[in-house]
Formats: structure tokens, sequence, C-alpha cells
């Protein structure tokens, strides 16, 4: 472990390149006005936008992000590639898995088949802000506690999904937290210590 | 998947003025026209991710004032705005106390961050989940091809009633429940005026027209789901049956609203989602619970008549079975 932090320390990182990489890519905000309306009439200010980057203003976390997204983009692809926040993973891209569960106003969502562009004025709260003044969610110390994850990629999910039930529902019962993790995929199999972390979590917030 | 560009509608007017094509008319190239609407977005997304359909324009619908709302009624009965999310429906305590098979359904449809996300009327308009129809290297019927390639494919999920033009399955489960209770869907026109469709009349079969699933027009919006009022006595249930405990969608639906009195039976819907490309009712299960009143040995034979008409595909008779199966074990649950 030493090693490779020293390692990781002094070389770049693979996720340090990939960010420095992708700043000669970024975008030129524009704001397009007079598109064409179906009916061929220059509309005097159209509300299309796009198709290039548009400069929307987000809530994450907390905090008010100012940042540039083609109309196309999903809010994974904006919270990962925009924002940095990596915590949000991206497995079938199809929101059949819910690795990429992050939470909309308090309701987890995929954020893989939600438009950046179609969260507006609603808030969105990622993995990365669970934790409080570094003190972990209860949950994050219950997976750790009760070994609830082998690969970790579908940890994040499995965190938004479990931690928004216990917000719900604070006495869950098991058939609960199977019908809450129901969208969350996880290969390695890991949904029976998930399953205990949670009702540990529940009993350890009580 | 290629750019877009973005428009925030207020109004249904506004929205109308700017979409000119629907999903399903890129999908099958039948007529121009390039922007589409999204309301959930879910199933548009995905069908652009897919590269089926390539919009230049995505008007969204989500933000509408007035079509988020869950209103009943025990007169006039329930009214959900199409933007309704399907997890509202679910925790509505109207809904759960009047109308059971429909909760079910919902509670059962998708996964639980699907239900926060997608709503009623997009639930109702998303296309099949065929895997041929969802295949970029498939030029299906339903998207202007000339082959079914289910019918001698990978049809283990597919129709086994009215399967003879295209074998597809009509993908939402919430709407096997929405047609036992004789829903009605209003739909808002391009001329601003609005629309009352039986949910029965709203879906297009293949024999009609394979190009489409339901009559929504270029233009056309849902704008509200209508569920009529219930007594004490209308019992209802619904079962879905997936190849997991959690999330799938189905092998095979029921949904059963009966109007029961001590051992009669006077009205009751049975209706079979995943069997046909449309969901269906069967009229022979339902003639037989209104002649024999609702007990073991007629759920049973109600359910042998509900399959008396299917013709399995090669690799799908195993549905026949199911269906037997749980529309027995929801016309008993309902006394």
């Amino acid at each position: 472990m030493e090693n490779n932090e020293k390692l990781t320390k002094k070389g770049t990182s693979r996720r340090g390149f990939l960010k420095g990489a992708g700043l000669t890519t970024a975008g030129t905000i524009v704001l397009q006005t007079g598109v064409l309306g179906k009916d061929g009439k220059k509309t005097e200010e159209s509300k299309t936008v796009g198709p290039d980057p548009v400069t929307i203003e987000m809530k994450v976390n907390g905090k008010v992000r100012s940042l540039a997204v083609e109309p196309r983009s999903t809010l994974a692809e904006a919270l990962r590639d925009k924002l940095q926040l990596t915590g949000t993973k991206v497995v079938c891209d199809r929101g059949s898995c819910s690795a990429c569960t992050v939470w909309i106003d308090k309701s987890p969502v995929n954020a893989c088949m939600t438009f950046a562009m179609d969260v507006g004025d609603r808030e969105v709260t990622t993995v990365e802000g669970l934790a409080v003044d570094g003190q972990l969610h209860p949950i994050q110390e219950a997976f750790i506690d009760h070994d609830a994850m082998q690969c970790g990629y579908c940890t994040p999910g499995m965190i938004m999904s479990t931690a928004h039930l216990l917000e719900e529902n604070p006495n869950p019962t098991l058939e609960d937290v199977k019908h809450a993790t129901r969208g969350n995929y996880c290969r390695c199999g890991t949904y029976p210590h998930v399953f205990q972390a949670t009702l540990a979590a529940a009993k350890k917030i009580k | 998947m290629k750019k877009i560009s973005w428009y925030n509608a207020t109004t249904l007017q506004e929205a109308q003025q700017e979409v000119d094509a629907t999903a399903s008319s890129l999908l099958s190239g039948a007529g121009k026209g390039s922007a589409i609407l999204k309301s959930g977005g879910i199933d548009v997304l995905d069908l652009m991710k897919e590269g089926l359909i390539a919009p230049q324009k995505v008007v969204n619908i989500r933000n509408i004032p007035g079509l988020d709302k869950i209103e009943y009624n025990s007169k006039s009965g329930l009214r959900m705005g199409a933007n309704v999310t399907l997890s509202s429906i679910e925790k509505n305590n109207d809904v759960k106390t009047n109308y059971k098979a429909l909760q079910l359904a919902v509670a059962k449809a998708a996964t639980p961050q699907l239900r926060n996300m997608s709503t009623i009327g997009g639930n109702l308009g998303q296309r099949t989940r065929c895997w041929y129809f969802r295949s970029i290297d498939h030029e299906c019927l339903r998207k202007g091809g000339n082959t079914c390639f289910a019918k001698n494919g990978e049809n283990e999920y597919h129709a086994v009633i009215n399967n003879g033009t295209c074998a597809s399955v009509y993908a939402s489960s919430v709407a096997t429940a929405l047609m036992a209770y004789d829903a009605i869907i209003e739909i808002a026109g391009e001329n601003g005026q609005k629309r009352e469709v039986p949910i029965e009349e709203f879906f297009v079969t293949p024999y009609q027209d394979v190009r489409k699933e339901n009559v929504l027009k270029g233009g056309e919006i849902i704008t509200a789901l209508m569920l009529p009022s219930v007594n004490d006595k209308i019992k209802s249930h619904y079962i879905k049956q997936g190849a997991r405990q959690s999330y799938d969608w189905a092998l095979a639906d029921v949904a059963v609203v009966a109007e029961v009195s001590g051992k009669k039976c006077k009205d009751a819907k049975v209706v079979l989602g995943a069997a046909s490309p449309v969901p269906m009712r069967s009229k022979e299960a339902e003639s037989i619970l209104m002649r024999d009143g609702i007990n073991e040995s007629s759920a049973k034979l109600a359910a042998e008549a509900a399959m008396e008409k299917a013709t399995p595909l090669e690799k799908n008779g195993y549905k026949v079975a199911i269906f037997k199966a749980i529309l027995q074990r929801a016309i008993m649950k309902t006394v």
C-alpha cells in the first residue's frame, strides 16, 4: 500500500492524466439565439439551446456549480467528466444496473438515463455528498464493517439506495431492504452483506 | 449518440409548436421531421443511445405545469396527470385503497430509480422491448423492414397470442392493470382540442399497423389518465412473473378486476400483459367468472380459457403455463 501511494504521488495518476487530456478538448460556451422554429419563422428569442455546450448551474452536494454541457449529456457524464465526481459509476449506461444511482431532490434516480439539462433547479446528491465534515454516513460505515463490497462498482449505487431507504423508513425489514435495492445489480453477489449492513446501520442510527 | 438541441416547453401549445416527429415516426422512417417530445425521457434516451433514433431536437414536456397531479374523487374516480411519476402512483394512498391492482402493477414496474423518473404518460408511450426491434442490426417489420426475426429466432420472451405478424410484446406492465380498470386516456391534439380514448382503443395491433403501437399522432400529447370510480364490491389483483425476483421485464403478467357479491361475480375484467403485441382482455375468462362466480374451479376454467387461443412459438411455450398459473392465483386473490 505504502509503495503504491508513493508511486501515485510522484507520477501521474491515470485519472489525473485523463482530466488533463480532457482540458484540451473542453468546449466553448455557445448560447444560440434566433433558431428557426418548425414553421420556418425565426423567433426573436428561441428557447432552443445547443447542440453545442450550454452553461448551466446545478446544485450538487450543497454547492451551486456552473458547468458547460452538451444537451445530449447525461447527468452521469456531467458529474464524472465536468465536475470530477467520479464516485458515481457508469456500468450498463441504460438504467438497468443502477450503479449510477444519485438523488435528485432526495429521490434515487439513474444518472445515466437523466439528461443533465433536465436537472433544472433540483438538487443532486452523489455518494461524495453523504459524508458530513469527513464523518462517513452510517451506511458507509456499515458497508465497511460488514464487508458489503467486492469489486466496488455497484457500491456507490447500493449506498445511495440504502441510505435513501433509511431516510424514508428508519425501521426497515429485510423485505424493505430488498425492495429498495431491486434495481441495483451486484455481479459479485454481495447482496447478503448489503442487506446485513443496511439493517445494522438502521439499528445504529436509532 | 448524435448531438441534440434542447427545448424546455412550459405549455402544451409551445411543445406542439416545436415538435414535428415522434420516436415511432423516426424509427420507422415514416414522415420527416426531427424534433421529438420527452417526458421522463428514459425510452427516448435509450433509443438514442442505441442509435435507433437521432432526433435533432428534444422538446422537454416534463416541466409543463398542471400535468403532475393525482386527484381522487369517490364519484368521478381517479385522474393522474401524464407527468405523474410511477413512484408517486405507487405511494399514493387513494390508489392503494381503491385501485389495488394498479398499485401492485406500478410497484413491480422497473426499478425504484426508474419509477422515480418515469412518467405514466411516457410509460404508455414507450416502445416494445423486443430485442430485434431494439437492435440496430435488425430491420424488423416494426421499423419498416419486411421480416419478424423473432418468429424463427430467439423468441423465449415473445408473444404467445396474436403473434402471426409481429411477435413482440407490449413493454408497459402498468398498462395491463390500467386496462382492467377501463382507463381513459386524455390526449391533447395540435388544434388545442382534447380527446378521450378508452385504453382498449389506444393500442394498435400489428395486424392494423405494424409500425405503430398506439394511436398517438405527431404533435399529440397524452395529458392525463382517468380511472372510473370503484365501489367496495370491486376487488382487484395483479401478478407479474419475471425471470428473477428482483427487477425484470414481465414474462407474463395478469390483472383481474371483479365486482363480487357473495358467491356471484357481477362484472369481471381479465387482462393479460406480455401475452400478445398489445395488452389484451380475455373475454372467455371473464364470461366464465361472471357465469360461475369466483371459486377454485371457475378460476381454473377461466385460466384455461384465457390460453385456449395460444399459439406459442418454438421457445416460449413455457409462458402459457405461467399465464395459467398466475391468472388462477390472481382470480382467487380477489375473494
